[in-house]
């Protein structure tokens, strides 16, 4: 962290100075690690059409906090654990649960997602609100706070960040091949459950640990506007990854600025940004033969 | 890949070319629904044999027992030129989906995701685009290598996807339903390849189609398919069968081939 402290002491901004304000220095890396991480991710929810998955995820994820919550406070043994792990556990026991059952049904995706996703939410609010709990300690969920990272967190991103491009490297062309083409893929011997299993999980821990900064009301655009962005221009698949990848990046950088200084949420700056970046790739779309 | 050519080997046993697929007996079941049984056929090299049937019929059953995704009865013998049994290489060429148009996929990007491991989002290294080009051109399609692949017509995504299934060279090559979706210079110039394909590496061809018109032109052998094989032989002989007038309910006694 210090040698992160002592580039960023060199940018010509007033946050910037040596000694002081180090949540916005804090928020600043967390940002270059967490923006790779949506624009990456973002590349094949878009491909594989699972933004409404990736949104239903943020939903469970707020239930596990929630359990989270509840067992710390009545279970001496969860006494001091953060949520969030149980967080994490709850949304990738979600992802996964799902990836099963979208493959053993007839059911429409949409339709499994739609089970999914409002079991979730009434699961969280119940939990939320048992025994007359107040929900308003919940809403500092829905919109993040991005300046209150910790530089353990970012260091916990990092890590997921260097998991996440690991999987892409081992299964990204897998992945693409049964998107693009379920029966090619199967006429290859492409086995995809387990590494759509796991991509579903690596979206669940990215939307369960951001949670907190981004907020879960918006969480779901940064895994949907990069790709959708990319994919308005993108020619071929490097070409679409480093759209993804570059505009989430500056949007990301411009969102935190523009929330310091107008004082805006951070994860909704951002977002705008990117509904920016959609709208203008949009009207430079190419053109459809 | 070796070319294998039958002239110089000596023929497998029972079989007339020197390497063949032999079925016999298949039979696969979905719960308590038969849907093929007693399915025997022989598959030759450098030959095509076309799979007709009404929708519904098993062909795309039969060609997932063929590829070995799907448990059956029976049993496929593959017998190799020079009489060794082993398990075919099979190329398959699915039916063409239609593709998402936006979708940034590019024919580089699907076929190096089939061909190799690197993975398709860095940049191609200059081997591996060499050797996609290679193989688009035995279809004469390397000028398509940078195109999306949802702007492909559906021929030039046939071409595609048959470069895909030859690479590597397969013993059998089967496609799925191959003319539909294409004009009728694509299906010319597809059924030329499929000609210049099979003389060149003599491999055995199976295609399933509903376009009879064209079978005695290209087609060595047709297989009528309904839950079990009615009547195979010559484009002729089958096409004037009185099993493929019932199947299909003709009721001329001419029209076809």
């Amino acid at each position: 962290m210090e040698l992160w402290y002592t580039i960023v002491d060199l940018l010509p901004f007033d946050w910037a100075q040596p000694g002081s304000m180090y949540f916005m220095k804090n928020a600043l890396l967390a940002v270059l690690v967490i923006s790779p991480l949506f624009g990456i991710l973002s590349t094949m929810v878009v491909e594989s059409r699972m933004s409404f998955f990736s949104d239903a995820l943020g939903h469970s994820a707020f239930t596990g906090i929630a359990i989270g919550t509840l067992l710390a406070s009545a279970w001496r043994l969860f006494a001091g654990v953060d949520p969030m792990w149980v967080a994490i556990l709850f949304a990738v026991g979600f992802a996964l649960l799902f990836t099963y059952v979208r493959r053993k049904t007839s059911l429409a995706s949409d339709t499994v997602i739609g089970v999914f996703s409002s079991t979730a939410v009434a699961l969280g609010i119940f939990l939320a609100t048992f025994g007359g709990g107040s929900f308003t300690k919940y809403n500092a969920l829905l919109i993040g706070d991005i300046l209150s990272v910790e530089p353990v967190k970012i260091g916990l991103m990092a890590l997921i960040l260097l998991v996440v491009i690991v999987l892409w490297v081992c299964s990204f062309n897998q992945l693409m091949l049964a998107s693009v083409h379920p029966a090619l893929a199967d006429s290859r011997g492409i086995r995809v459950f387990w590494q759509e299993a796991l991509f579903s999980a690596a979206i669940a821990v990215v939307v369960t640990v951001t949670m907190t900064w981004v907020g879960l009301l918006v969480i779901n655009s940064l895994l949907v506007l990069p790709g959708a962005a990319a994919r308005n221009v993108a020619r071929n698949m490097r070409q679409y990854h480093l759209i993804s990848l570059l505009s989430a990046l500056a949007a990301g950088i411009a969102g935190l600025l523009t929330s310091y200084y107008i004082g805006s949420s951070a994860g909704a700056s951002i977002t705008l940004y990117l509904a920016i970046f959609f709208a203008v790739t949009f009207c430079f779309r190419k053109q459809r033969l | 890949m070796s070319v294998h050519k039958h002239d110089d080997l000596p023929a497998g046993a029972g079989c007339s070319r020197a390497c063949c697929l032999r079925a016999e007996g298949l039979g696969v079941t979905a719960g308590d629904q038969v849907i093929l049984h007693d399915v025997d056929f022989h598959l030759h090299c450098g030959e095509i044999t076309a799979l007709i049937g009404p929708n519904g019929a098993g062909k795309s059953t039969l060609f997932k027992t063929v590829l070995g995704q799907l448990p059956h009865t029976g049993t496929i013998d593959f017998q190799q030129a020079g009489g060794k049994h082993t398990r075919p290489l099979i190329g398959y060429v699915p039916q063409s989906p239609s593709f998402d148009r936006g979708d940034p996929v590019s024919v580089l990007d699907l076929f190096s995701a089939s061909i190799s491991d690197w993975p398709v989002f860095l940049p191609t290294p200059k081997r591996l685009r060499a050797r996609v080009a290679e193989c688009l051109s035995r279809v004469h399609a390397e000028g398509l290598i940078d195109k999306r692949i949802g702007a492909l017509s559906g021929g030039e995504l046939q071409r595609v996807l048959l470069a895909m299934a030859l690479e590597p060279v397969p013993h059998i090559l089967i496609l799925d339903e191959p003319l539909s979706g294409v004009d009728i210079e694509g299906e010319k110039q597809l059924l030329d390849m499929l000609d210049e394909v099979r003389t060149q590496y003599d491999l055995s061809i199976l295609l399933s189609t509903h376009d009879f018109a064209t079978l005695e032109e290209y087609a060595d052998k047709v297989i009528l398919l309904q839950s079990t094989v009615l009547k195979a032989g010559k484009p002729a002989e089958v096409l004037t069968s009185p099993e493929f007038r019932e199947v299909f309910h003709l009721t001329l006694g001419r029209g076809v081939g």
